[in-house]
């Protein structure tokens, strides 16, 4: 076991101190609440000469991907961090960074996007990104938002994966909640992380190579996508083995989802992120209660582990989808299209209720999620119908 | 300052084959601004525009140096993350110490002074060791001739019609190379593909700069302007000889020009002329437009000549 130090942290405090500890050549960055403690963090390392990186403060977050766009087709370890409006002005650049194949590490505070203007947690923003060829994890606490940020950088940077990763924490749940949390030594994660081995950077000595290319003409923008689509899907089986082997060192466990008394659950609520806590604990009393109810966290939201999050919900007779971002005009939440399309593939039909949560960061109590357990024991008695509802709106 | 004997030995680091048009001004500048960088390692950024899409057409490659497009708005985002990078990797060992390497950003009227403004204006306040280069063809020629901030007053584009009621452009075209000069960055200057020493020169200068360079150099469309593909440089030769492109430069805060001398002088009428998308104002009605360009091509340039005294040494 490897020596750690044990804190009271942040869990922008732990996403500062794993960009530390991976030590990228570059970050360029933009303060956004609830982002801005990372990027303030980080401007104390550099100021105390304890990092290497070349830390370029930009004008917009639109600036801020395309320098690290440019940094990682260079050849450079680079990371990122942002939130909301500013995930929001990058989604061009989203798209860039994974079509060009480009590592990069981003982390995201996960709030709501405007109008109205609103600077508290959901996670309108990250599911506005969540199709754009990043890989996306959820943390559910500082201390993991801390391991995901680790575990980000051996995804991205794995010469079978080569994109870019984002990793996200609740606004102000998580990131600016203290919790107990461990940091490893900077030697054992730098072990771990390594160091970057570029394919084709543009400074590389002496070959000439061409990034960003025109492809309109014949079919090579459809080969491009095709050729993304099948290295996401990569990514699957390569996260599990990255993830294990960090969780080997910290000795904390590592899965595409997380799920609590699943096995014989009859009600499985789905959630991602810090709600999953309280969600929990509900199950437990319920479970006290006789009522066996189980919860379904999903920790690695894309690539989608759909055959991982039907092994934990194929036994349930009712399943609740919480989902904190709605997917307007579309049948029903972010959270709640892609368990619903998993569900298909079961030959039983699940019923299911798609719960639309603590949207604007308005709080999700143990009573209303008490409630979302009884309508699902009430939809598998078939005196409700499924559908899509707003829970807790006063 | 190389002879141009010396220039021509240089290698191209934008070679033949590529599909802009004959007579374009883009290549013209680019291959010129290169030689600037003499022997050193160039890695070449490039907006979103006519000179990207025809350079770059999957899996064929124009540049012998290397190259990185990422969007519109974003080339000096983008070279100034190379350029991080290549601080960074110095930094951490991953190169050598002595390493050189050069980093230049090209984009057009519409990448520079419209949508790419903000993310130029951020990285000159920065101060990376850049050079950024627009091509000023004086509107969005890639996209079929629409009217950009650079687009001279009066002039035809397919977003500033000709019309009953309006002729042309209504407004001035912004005088970008005097707002990148209040960055107060070391080296800024104006130049032309009409005038290739003048243009080496400068470029030569830029990439020696300490920091962040802006070349803002003329280069003619002949789709665009509406003229023969063999008029470029003449053509370009004349913005600079009626006053209409002045040739100056901004070295560390001082303003110098390149005057234009008495026997070389023409008025502005001729440089329009000969351009199709100036030939509304031919029409008799239209001599007071005639008349207003010639009064703000005088007055722009007297702008200059008095920067130019004001900070002389």
């Amino acid at each position: 076991m490897p020596d750690i130090t044990v804190l009271a942290a942040t869990g922008n405090l732990m996403v500062s101190e794993a960009l530390r500890q991976a030590e990228p050549d570059v970050i360029a960055a933009y303060p956004i609440t609830p982002q801005t403690a990372v990027v303030e963090e980080y401007s104390k390392y550099v100021a105390d000469g304890r990092v290497h990186t070349e830390y370029v403060n930009v004008e917009s977050e639109h600036s801020s991907l395309s320098a690290c766009i440019g940094a990682s087709a260079a050849g450079a370890r680079v990371a990122t961090a942002t939130s909301s409006q500013g995930l929001a002005l990058m989604w061009e650049e989203l798209h860039i960074a994974s079509g060009m194949r480009l590592p990069i590490v981003m982390a995201n505070a996960n709030r709501a996007i405007s109008a109205p203007i609103n600077i508290h947690g959901d996670h309108s923003d990250v599911m506005g990104a969540r199709d754009s060829g990043w890989v996306i994890m959820f943390a559910e606490t500082a201390q993991e938002a801390y391991d995901n940020t680790l575990i980000s950088f051996r995804i991205a940077e794995h010469p079978d994966v080569q994109l870019p990763v984002m990793t996200t924490l609740d606004g102000f749940i998580t990131t600016h909640a203290m919790e107990r949390c461990e940091i490893l030594d900077d030697e054992v994660v730098k072990a771990y992380v390594g160091e970057r081995t570029p394919i084709n950077p543009l400074i590389n000595g002496d070959k000439p190579v061409s990034h960003g290319m025109f492809a309109s003409l014949g079919n090579s923008y459809f080969k491009v996508k095709k050729a993304e689509r099948a290295a996401i899907d990569a990514s699957h089986p390569i996260i599990k083995q990255v993830g294990d082997e960090w969780a080997n060192i910290c000795k904390r466990p590592f899965d595409y989802v997380d799920a609590y008394e699943c096995d014989d659950a009859d009600f499985i609520i789905v959630v991602l992120g810090s709600a999953a806590g309280n969600v929990r604990a509900v199950a437990r009393d319920l479970r006290a209660q006789g009522i066996k109810a189980g919860v379904l966290r999903i920790r690695v939201y894309r690539p989608f582990p759909a055959a991982e999050v039907l092994e934990a919900l194929k036994g349930a007779k009712a399943v609740g989808i919480f989902d904190r971002s709605d997917a307007f005009g579309a049948q029903y939440g972010p959270v709640g299209l892609d368990v619903r399309t998993a569900l298909y593939d079961l030959p039983a039909r699940i019923p299911t209720r798609n719960y639309i949560y603590g949207l604007g960061g308005a709080d999700i109590t143990i009573q209303t999620i008490k409630d979302a357990f009884d309508e699902l024991q009430q939809l598998a008695a078939g005196s409700i119908d499924e559908g899509l509802c707003y829970l807790g709106v006063r | 300052m190389a002879s141009i004997k010396e220039l021509s030995l240089q290698p191209e680091r934008l070679v033949g084959g590529h599909r802009l048009c004959g007579g374009c001004g883009a290549s013209i500048a680019v291959r010129q601004v290169l030689l600037g960088a003499r022997d050193t390692e160039v890695v070449v950024g490039c907006a979103t525009g006519c000179l990207e899409v025809s350079t770059t057409a999957l899996p064929y490659t124009s540049w012998d140096t290397s190259f990185i497009h990422n969007a519109f708005e974003n080339a000096a985002a983008t070279i100034t993350g190379v350029e991080a990078a290549y601080k960074g990797l110095k930094a951490a060992g991953k190169i050598a110490k002595d390493k050189e390497i050069k980093f230049v950003a090209f984009g057009g009227d519409g990448g520079t002074y419209d949508i790419g403004f903000q993310a130029l204006s951020g990285a000159l306040e920065r101060g990376h060791d850049f050079v950024y280069v627009c091509y000023d063809n004086g509107a969005y020629m890639n996209t079929g001739i629409q009217r950009s901030s650079a687009t001279p007053i009066h002039a035809w584009a397919t977003t500033s019609e000709v019309g009953k009621v309006i002729p042309g452009k209504p407004q001035k075209r912004k005088d970008l190379t005097s707002i990148v000069a209040a960055h107060h960055i070391p080296y800024v200057a104006q130049a032309s593909v009409g005038n290739w020493k003048d243009l080496v020169d400068k470029a030569e200068k830029a990439f020696a700069a300490d920091g962040p360079a802006f070349l803002n150099v003329l280069a003619p469309c002949p789709r665009g302007w509406r003229y023969e593909s063999a008029q470029t440089v003449e053509i370009a030769r004349m913005a600079f000889r009626s006053k209409f492109w002045p040739l100056f430069e901004v070295a560390n805060g001082v303003w110098t020009m390149k005057e234009v001398k008495e026997k070389e002088l023409i008025p502005v009428v001729d440089f329009l002329k000969v351009q199709g998308r100036f030939k509304h104002l031919f029409k008799p009605e239209a001599a007071p437009l005639l008349e207003e360009i010639q009064k703000d091509v005088d007055e722009y340039y007297a702008y200059i000549q008095r920067m130019c005294a004001a900070s002389a040494q």
